[in-house]
């Protein structure tokens, strides 16, 4: 698949700590201690103690400013050679897909034999940060060369000031949540409350039938006592996610469709995925799960609303499809993050229309469509949770076993992200 | 793991005077094995004049020891090997017993009697099988009497074993070193040749590959540390909830954590998958996992009974039918050691006890396939044999009682609870090459526990 010289990227495993709704079992953990257990869980998966990386990316969306070394920091944290080189990536919920897209071109170029590329995020354990003006005159004080000086620079402080920031998560340049901004795109596709709780209690269904068969067994190690994902409802039904009021695109009244079960849920956790080269692999004895064929990113316009905020997968797809002439039914399983059912349902609508392909893709007719028993068969983010910058080792991790055994079997990954950016990317069984 | 005050206390000088005059018990800080450090310190006595007593002397010299045939009535003596190997009636006992009786009063703390004898079962003849028999009510009655954390044994070897074996030496090395501290009263029997004796006596399982189950904590996890100190590589299996300390003790002792439910029905080829993965070979395994459900009978549920059933013996039974049933798990045929598989019983499935109907059948179970597996794992060379612990030290006992608690660690000849390291060390020498002679066997770790035969 992969052209000529360059040599394959394996995926060898994965580890990831069980996703814990935001405020609950992690609230004291914080992205240092879950990146780091979740690499010690990895190292112990795979007997990496004393092992020289290539190197470590990892990231986190919500970050505090003393964690600006977070990767290197927690390598030195675990047994492995204190010799591995660790860097941090931030690509909001991407982070996770652009660190191993990264190092797996690393190891196809031959710059590095081996790689470790994950993310993590802490709702729970924010940066809260002071008021614009109160930094602004403690920045003054500090600047200031006698005591008088600073004193009359403190003195500026307003009660007002001293209220404290909480990190955004709105679009800093529509000031519009994302959810918001999904049910704009999701009524725009005339996206269904009923298709959108289906996919919801889908994902619950899967991700729990996915546990008890013991599929996780070697992919997640538990955290602070939590085995599974916290947010999982294995016992959830149509009736009762059908009981829920809208919580997005109020001002739609009657045909707000998105709730809070349809939408994914604030949650902490971290991921990790150990990738290496055939012969590194080989050399140390490791399982060979799945090729990392390609990645692409995308963007869209979506300030002034020509395009929605989380669409850029649809062009991203489009053009990784094209340069890798493959087409969705090559595709064994299909892993489209749920970042809201109605992401995945908009997204799987675009391909299937004529008009959008041929207008916005530019292609001659439309991408395709998705066999809907091969998306998330182990559950996705819906159902598992979505610490932003962890989620693209879960998925990738994930695939790759379930890819695993069956050689030259394909699979799609498709993740959404702030900022209307997004990553897909090819993994090839082995 | 609960503090033992009252061990604490009795070894404090002003302890050691009130214990004695009130005659409490006296529990000892046992001598424990540490790499590097002498296996033995002081001169050791061998008695008898058999054929064992001569190679035994010979081994003992080829150690560097401070081996004798007598001392003087003042000095100081670090162990005793009683050789009774020639006995063809109880009448013959008589002056070596009177010997060991001597040397009793001069032996150092944690001093070691060894009695070495023939198997009873390998004659028919009354009186001589009533003089290898007496040797055994001899070695259990002198353990009772020991003090100052000294243990006695007994080597039991096959009717027309060379005692130059390997399996011989081993065993008798074993019980002289800290390595069975808290092993007394206890018998190691010695069938075969099979075995070697190791290059590096600080590392005899240089090489080998080992799988623990339930090695996340407790006696599991010294199982880990023990096995890894003396050179094994590891895997580390335990139930994926207890992922995160199995995690911990994987990269303590740099092996690798699968998790997985030992009741799966493909627990054992997993196992295996990742033995052939990780390592290409199998040699070593340690069936620790575990549970209790403790209840009286009369309010014994199904879901206690078949749980603890399930875990404790099921599993392992089939897990050993997917070993023995593959290549990999088959040293021999690389011209190794055979392979090597011990179980976790307990000293409950010995004697029983009360509310453990369900535990104490499950051990019992242990004991009874290990028996009966000792024939296949002759086939290749190897050997399976089981540790019955006694009252351990664990985070499991520390939520008795205090009271209960108080009386079961002192209801032993040592007078104190044994530690998880002790079990540990029982495990890694009956997995070593030098106790390739030994097999079938369940040896108690227990510090002679007055419950139970």
């Amino acid at each position: 698949m992969s052209a000529q010289n360059i040599r394959d990227a394996v995926i060898i495993g994965g580890n990831r700590i069980p996703f814990a709704r935001a405020h609950t079992a992690y609230a004291t953990a914080g992205n240092q201690d879950m990146l780091t257990s979740t690499l010690n869980g990895l190292v112990a998966r795979f007997g990496l103690q004393g092992e020289q990386i290539g190197t470590v990316a990892a990231g986190a969306v919500m970050k505090h400013s003393k964690n600006f070394n977070l990767t290197r920091e927690s390598v030195l944290g675990t047994p492995l050679d204190p010799k591995t080189p660790a860097f941090d990536v931030q690509m909001a919920c991407a982070t996770g897909m652009e660190a191993i897209g990264s190092m797996a071109n690393k190891i196809k170029l031959g710059q590095i034999d081996s790689a470790i590329a994950g993310g993590v995020d802490s709702i729970s354990d924010a940066p809260i940060v002071v008021t614009d003006e109160l930094r602004g005159i403690l920045m003054e004080a500090n600047r200031a060369k006698s005591v008088p000086q600073r004193l009359k620079a403190l003195a500026k402080i307003r009660p007002g000031h001293l209220s404290p920031q909480a990190p955004g998560v709105n679009e800093p340049r529509t000031g519009m949540s994302m959810g918001e901004h999904m049910a704009i795109t999701a009524h725009a596709w005339g996206i269904t409350r009923a298709e959108q709780d289906e996919l919801a209690l889908a994902s619950h269904k899967n991700l729990a039938a996915a546990y008890d068969r013991g599929f996780f067994d070697d992919l997640v190690t538990p955290f602070k006592g939590v085995g599974r994902d916290t947010n999982m409802r294995a016992d959830s039904t149509l009736e009762k996610l059908g009981k829920l009021s809208p919580a997005f695109g109020r001002d739609l009244g009657a045909e707000a469709t998105m709730t809070a079960a349809n939408s994914t849920a604030l949650t902490d956790g971290a991921s990790a995925v150990l990738l290496g080269s055939e012969e590194w692999a080989d050399q140390h004895d490791l399982p060979k799960l799945a090729n990392f064929i390609d990645y692409e990113e995308g963007a869209v316009d979506f300030v002034d609303g020509a395009e929605g905020l989380l669409m850029a997968p649809a062009y991203a797809a489009a053009r990784m499809l094209k340069r890798n002439n493959l087409s969705f039914s090559d595709f064994e399983y299909l892993e489209i993050h749920e970042a809201f059912a109605s992401t995945v349902l908009a997204q799987i609508k675009a391909w299937e229309s004529e008009e959008f392909c041929k207008n916005k893709l530019g292609l001659d007719s439309a991408l395709g469509t998705i066999d809907r028993s091969r998306l998330n068969v182990n559950g996705s983010s819906l159902a598992a949770g979505h610490p932003f910058a962890a989620t693209g080792g879960r998925i990738v991790a994930s695939l790759a076993k379930a890819l695993h055994g069956k050689p030259g079997k394909l699979g799609f990954i498709s993740v959404c992200a702030a900022g209307g950016q997004g990553i897909t990317a090819i993994i090839e069984g082995r | 793991m609960a503090r033992d005050t009252y061990t604490e206390f009795a070894n404090t000088s002003f302890g050691r005077t009130l214990t004695k005059n009130l005659g409490l018990p006296q529990p000892a800080k046992l001598r424990r094995h540490r790499p590097g450090r002498p296996l033995i310190e002081g001169p050791v006595v061998v008695l008898g004049s058999s054929e064992a007593a001569s190679a035994l002397a010979d081994r003992l010299l080829g150690w560097d020891l401070d081996v004798r045939r007598n001392v003087g009535p003042k000095e100081k003596v670090a162990g005793v090997v009683a050789c009774f190997d020639s006995a063809s009636s109880p009448a013959d006992l008589s002056s070596t017993v009177l010997e060991i009786g001597m040397l009793l009063k001069q032996l150092k703390p944690s001093g070691r009697v060894i009695t070495v004898s023939r198997d009873p079962q390998g004659t028919s003849d009354p009186a001589v099988r009533a003089a290898r028999s007496a040797v055994q009510g001899l070695t259990r009655s002198t353990a009772h009497e020991m003090r100052a954390g000294g243990t006695a044994n007994g080597i039991v070897l096959a009717d027309d074993l060379d005692p130059s074996a390997p399996g011989a030496a081993g065993a008798l090395r074993f019980l002289l070193s800290g390595r069975s501290a808290f092993v007394s009263g206890q018998f190691i029997s010695v069938d075969s040749v099979n075995g070697a004796l190791p290059g590096n006596w600080d590392r005899p399982l240089q090489g080998q590959v080992a799988v623990v189950t339930g090695a996340a904590r407790g006696i599991g996890a010294s199982i880990a540390r023990v096995l890894h100190r003396d050179g094994a590589t590891l895997i580390l299996v335990d139930i994926p909830a207890a992922g995160e300390q199995l995690a911990g003790v994987a990269n303590e002792v740099s092996g690798t954590a699968l998790q997985l439910d030992i009741t799966a029905p493909d627990a054992g080829d997993r196992i295996l998958a990742h033995a052939e993965q990780h390592h290409g070979r199998l040699d070593i395994v340690v069936h620790n996992a575990g549970i209790t459900r403790d209840k009286l009978l009369a309010n014994m549920d199904e879901s206690r009974w078949n749980s603890v059933i399930a875990v404790n013996i099921e599993a392992q039974l089939r897990m050993n039918r997917a070993f023995l049933a593959s290549e990999l798990f088959n040293a021999d045929a690389r011209g190794a050691m055979g392979p090597r598989i011990i179980s976790l019983a307990s000293t409950s499935g010995i004697a029983g006890n009360r509310g453990q109907t369900n535990y104490a059948a499950s051990k019992a179970g242990v004991m009874g396939m290990v028996s009966a597996t000792a024939a296949q794992l002759a086939a290749r060379h190897g050997t399976i044999n089981a540790v019955a612990p006694g009252f351990i030290e664990t985070e499991m006992t520390a939520k008795i009682p205090f009271a209960t608690r108080e009386v079961a660690r002192r209801l032993n000849s040592l007078n104190q609870g044994g530690l998880p390291v002790d079990v540990a060390e029982t495990i890694a020498f009956l997995a070593s090459p030098q106790a390739g002679g030994t097999s079938g066997l369940t040896l108690r770790v227990c510090g002679q526990n007055l419950v139970g035969a």
